[in-house]
């Protein structure tokens, strides 16, 4: 009985190591063709991930479903929602200080005086004169802005009551040649909607993008919800997505939100782009994740991405031939006395939206986007291209007694030493205040935590620091961009100044390249 | 406010006397977050500064610190065969522990405190707070009696060359305490090593031998006599066989039998046993290293990978079984010495240790199993992870060399494979066109 049960025991344990060794080789054999066995179980063992994560929502191939580990939402004070308000405001600007890669003093078409419609040639970069940029609204230029060295930094429209647009001619994205579409794109002022990656540049429409990437929703702390933006908006998405599908060399990329199974029918009914949902925290919204994920940029290539927002007037350009600003904005944070969303066009007047809006105790600062990644406005700012979110905050220029020991005020962290571990839906009151001196690196592993990619950002940096271009290059510089490594910056116990950092490492490569 | 506005007022000038201004900046911050705010790049910053983190470590590590110095008072009493009772003679013991501590902690922090804020003076920079965990780790690693002198030297030569030379907190190379801990093993083997430095307060080991106390112990007598409490007897000899030998020499001599007729179990456990000040309560440390793991700050992937190295490495000398150490079971290896302080404290050190998610595991691996090798083999002193933890330290850079190297190798093949595809498809267009 006993030498039975024995034997029993030897066989199944025999079977098991057969199936085992077999099964490793298999997944040998899969590395050796290339497949990444982490994305296509191969296993005849489900994963643990398979069992107890995530389940991709009902819409989604589980091929093209990432859950993503890492990350950190920051919850903050001032959520805004609700119905959405008219926010026109008399004055608008363009700045060509959006746009990167452009020199500093673009060559103006207009002065001080003219009238323009929405859509007409405003300026353009003097090293790509084919380029245009073109007002948001219609109205009267009313100043143009200087800042250091000459360099403009605003060109103000005082808007019309009734706006008046551009008509342009309509061409059909399925049947014009692409030199017709890139020609088009750049005369009616929609190219520098796109950004370049590596370096966030606008696109030099003298390469191909091996492909082109919109992430449809954001993870960043107070970013509204996108599908305010998107609803009745379905054919233009549609019409971005063929027009853009033109230009590249491979596809066209959605990230679309895994976190919940509802996902808004414009997107849903989108055809002729791939669609990849993306399950976790910030920055899992982030375009720059959601790349390396679905076909990581190469050090030889480009890909070129677009924020939906900018899609969506790309689209309603190609459909109607009229180059329509309008979007909707949020206003959020704990310094307004009410956040809100509203419809406004780019450009708008910070001054104006948020009049009335700002609560008076204590200092206020405003930001351009959110409190990770965002600009902080200048005096008597406007919105900046592709901002769809004005962020205030109180400024914490206070001193606070045995702070860094028994910080009295709850503020956000992801350490566990901070009580707020135990409360994950609390919504902070957060203040600019450093919280602690910037020092050496001490503590490892922490950026990591917080960037969903196989990248080490620390030793990433401590190259950029030492101005190795060849090392920068091999841990994946170009696939970063600041808007990535923003949440990290964040939690570094350092207090380093990241995302500068990694600018000065990617303006080094830019020279290089 | 009225604390924060009579600190801003007694700030001294900068230019004129830096050093008076860098003391002044490092207490000031101490009390008082400062004001500064985020400028560029993130608006708003984690609660955690360094400050925060190195506190913590040595929250983490204070009771270590009450064990030990009651400690250092209940071996000074079992060698005489005294007080035998763990908590008999508290009074004695506890002070016995605080005239041995406390001058050991006071001369680390006066030395490494004061040439950290030299430095900070001199180059320009705020007080940083590296030493905060190494000055409190150092009285923990060091035998009770050790001659003060020696400790200053040790701690000067730790913080100047180990870390100071490197550039500060942050850039050195080996932990700094236990570099302060190897400059007293090679310069002074005789104070740090054998049986007879890890019970303090006599003038020798040997059977016979008379107690050493001093001024304080006086003083304190005369207290204790008036209170009518049991006093400092100055008369008193080391017992009759009495060796001060530690766990491990004893296992090193006999194997695990030799142990136990010494010390039970319990007592090796619970830590009242003779050895560096705070290495010997297991449960208090591993308290401490679940402080650490609760609130991230130690890497648990090197304390797990460390334990997994030494537990193989235990089992593979056990299947060896050449001396009698090597027979000694692999469990009851982590009884003895001080495994467990150097796995919680040492080797997590974040700034000396492997950088890394995948070289941690390595680093910690081979931590485990090398200390483990050396503490067994090693005849001159069986214990091991000081040397193999400063060891790894020096190899940490290599293996996050390869880890790095794997990444990039990836990446560049899949360049490469882009470059390859991408001329094919170009061929392709010429011969079309």
């Amino acid at each position: 009985m006993l030498l039975a049960a024995l034997l029993m025991i030897a066989v199944v344990l025999i079977l098991a190591s057969v199936l085992s060794v077999s099964d490793n080789l298999i997944q040998i054999e899969a590395k050796k063709q290339g497949i990444d066995t982490r994305k296509n179980n191969l296993s005849i063992f489900p994963n643990f991930s398979d069992l107890f994560g995530k389940k991709p929502p009902k819409a989604a191939d589980p091929s093209r479903f990432h859950n993503l580990k890492g990350g950190h939402n920051i919850k903050l004070v001032g959520v805004a929602d609700g119905p959405i308000e008219n926010g026109h405001t008399s004055r608008y600007a363009l700045k060509p200080t959006d746009f990167r890669g452009i020199a500093p003093i673009p060559k103006l078409e207009v002065a001080v005086g003219d009238s323009v419609k929405a859509g007409d040639v405003v300026f353009y970069d003097k090293l790509s004169p084919e380029i245009k940029h073109v007002a948001p609204v219609s109205g009267e230029i009313v100043e143009v802005r200087r800042a250091a060295k000459r360099a403009i930094s605003h060109i103000v429209i005082l808007a019309d009551k009734e706006q008046q647009h551009v008509q342009h001619d309509i061409i059909n994205v399925d049947t014009a040649s692409k030199e017709d579409i890139i020609a088009y794109m750049k005369a009616v002022g929609v190219w520098p909607l796109m950004n370049q990656r590596p370096f966030d540049v606008v696109p030099d429409p003298a390469q191909t993008p091996d492909n082109i990437f919109i992430s449809t929703f954001s993870t960043a702390p107070l970013a509204p919800d996108y599908s305010v933006m998107l609803d009745g908006r379905a054919a233009d998405l549609q019409e971005a997505v063929d027009c853009l599908s033109r230009l590249t060399s491979g596809k066209v990329y959605l990230g679309v939100d895994g976190r919940t199974d509802e996902v808004h029918s414009a997107i849903a009914n989108v055809s002729g782009a791939e669609k990849h949902y993306f399950n976790g925290k910030h920055p899992a919204g982030n375009v720059g994740v959601q790349i390396h994920h679905i076909a990581p940029i190469k050090n030889t290539g480009c890909v070129w991405t677009m924020s939906l927002e900018n899609a969506l007037i790309l689209g309603r350009l190609m459909n109607t031939g009229v180059y329509d600003t309008s979007k909707v904005v949020a206003l959020a944070g704990a310094q307004f006395e009410q956040p809100k969303l509203v419809k406004t066009y780019a450009g708008a007047s910070l001054k104006e939206l948020t009049q009335g809006n700002i609560k008076a105790e204590g200092t206020t600062r405003l930001i351009q986007g959110d409190v990770l990644a965002g600009q902080t406005a200048v005096e008597d700012d406007f919105l900046s291209s592709g901002s769809n979110q004005i962020t205030s905050i109180k400024e914490g220029d206070q001193y606070e007694l045995f702070g860094w020991l028994l910080p009295i005020t709850p503020r956000p962290s992801i350490s566990k030493t901070m009580p707020g571990f135990l409360m994950p839906g609390h919504q902070y009151e957060a203040d600019t205040n450093t919280h602690g001196e910037k020092r050496a690196f001490v503590v490892t592993g922490q950026y990591e935590k917080m960037l969903p990619m196989d990248i080490y950002p620390q030793h990433l940096l401590k190259a950029i620091m030492a101005g190795d271009i060849e090392r920068m290059e091999g841990l994946g510089i170009n696939e970063l961009s600041e808007e990535d490594i923003a949440l990290a910056e964040f939690s570094c116990t350092s207090k380093m100044p990241l995302q500068q950092i990694l600018r000065e490492g990617l303006d080094m490569m830019r020279e290089q390249a | 406010m009225g604390l924060l506005s009579f600190l801003q007022k007694i700030e001294p000038d900068k230019k004129k006397s830096p050093f008076l201004h860098t003391l002044y900046d490092g207490f000031f911050t101490f009390a008082y977050a400062p004001n500064s705010t985020t400028k560029g790049g993130v608006h708003i910053r984690d609660g955690m500064d360094l400050k925060r983190t190195m506190v913590m470590v040595v929250l983490a590590m204070q009771l270590c610190y009450v064990f030990g110095t009651y400690n250092i008072g209940h071996q000074h009493f079992v060698a005489m065969g005294e007080h035998l009772g763990f908590l008999e003679g508290f009074h004695l013991k506890l002070v016995h522990g605080l005239i041995k501590l406390l001058p050991i902690f006071i001369v680390t922090h006066a030395v490494g405190l004061g040439i950290e804020f030299w430095f900070a003076a001199k180059k320009g920079h705020a007080i940083e707070e590296g030493f905060l965990v190494s000055g409190a780790l150092i009285p923990l690693i060091m035998p009770p009696d050790l001659p003060l002198w020696i400790l200053a030297v040790a701690v000067a030569f730790a913080v100047i060359l180990g870390k100071e030379a490197f550039g500060g907190t942050g850039m050195n190379i080996w932990n700094v305490a236990l570099l302060a801990r190897v400059f007293v093993f090679f310069a002074y083997p005789t104070s740090i090593s054998g049986d007879e430095v890890w019970v303090s307060g006599f003038e020798g080991m040997a059977s016979g031998a008379s107690v050493d106390y001093g001024w304080a112990h006086g003083l304190f007598n005369n207290l204790f006599s008036w209170m009518d409490l049991s006093t400092f007897n100055s008369a008193a000899v080391v017992a009759d066989g009495y060796s001060g030998a530690t766990p491990l020499a004893l296992a090193y001599q006999g194997g695990w039998e030799n142990v136990t007729a010494t010390f039970s179990e319990s007592q090796m456990f619970w830590g009242s046993i003779p050895g560096s000040i705070g290495e010997t309560s297991k449960p208090l440390i591993l308290i401490g290293a679940g402080i650490l793991l609760a609130t991230g700050i130690a890497s648990w992937r090197i304390m797990l990978s460390m334990f997994i190295g030494a537990v193989v490495m235990g089992m593979i000398l056990n299947g060896w079984g050449a001396t009698p150490f090597m027979t000694v079971p692999w469990q009851y290896q982590f009884y003895m010495g001080s495994f467990f302080f150097a796995m919680a404290f040492m080797a997590t050190d974040p700034v000396t240790a492997s950088s890394t998610n995948a070289g941690k595991w390595v680093y910690g691996l081979l931590i485990g199993m090398i200390g483990m090798l050396i503490r067994v083999i090693n005849p001159a002193y069986p214990e091991g992870w000081m040397l193999a933890i400063l060891f790894l330290n020096t190899f940490a850079p290599l293996i996050d060399h390869y880890v790095l190297e794997g990444n990039m190798k990836r990446r560049m093949k899949a360049s490469a494979a882009a470059i390859s595809s991408h001329s094919v498809h170009t061929e392709n267009e010429v011969t079309h066109a």
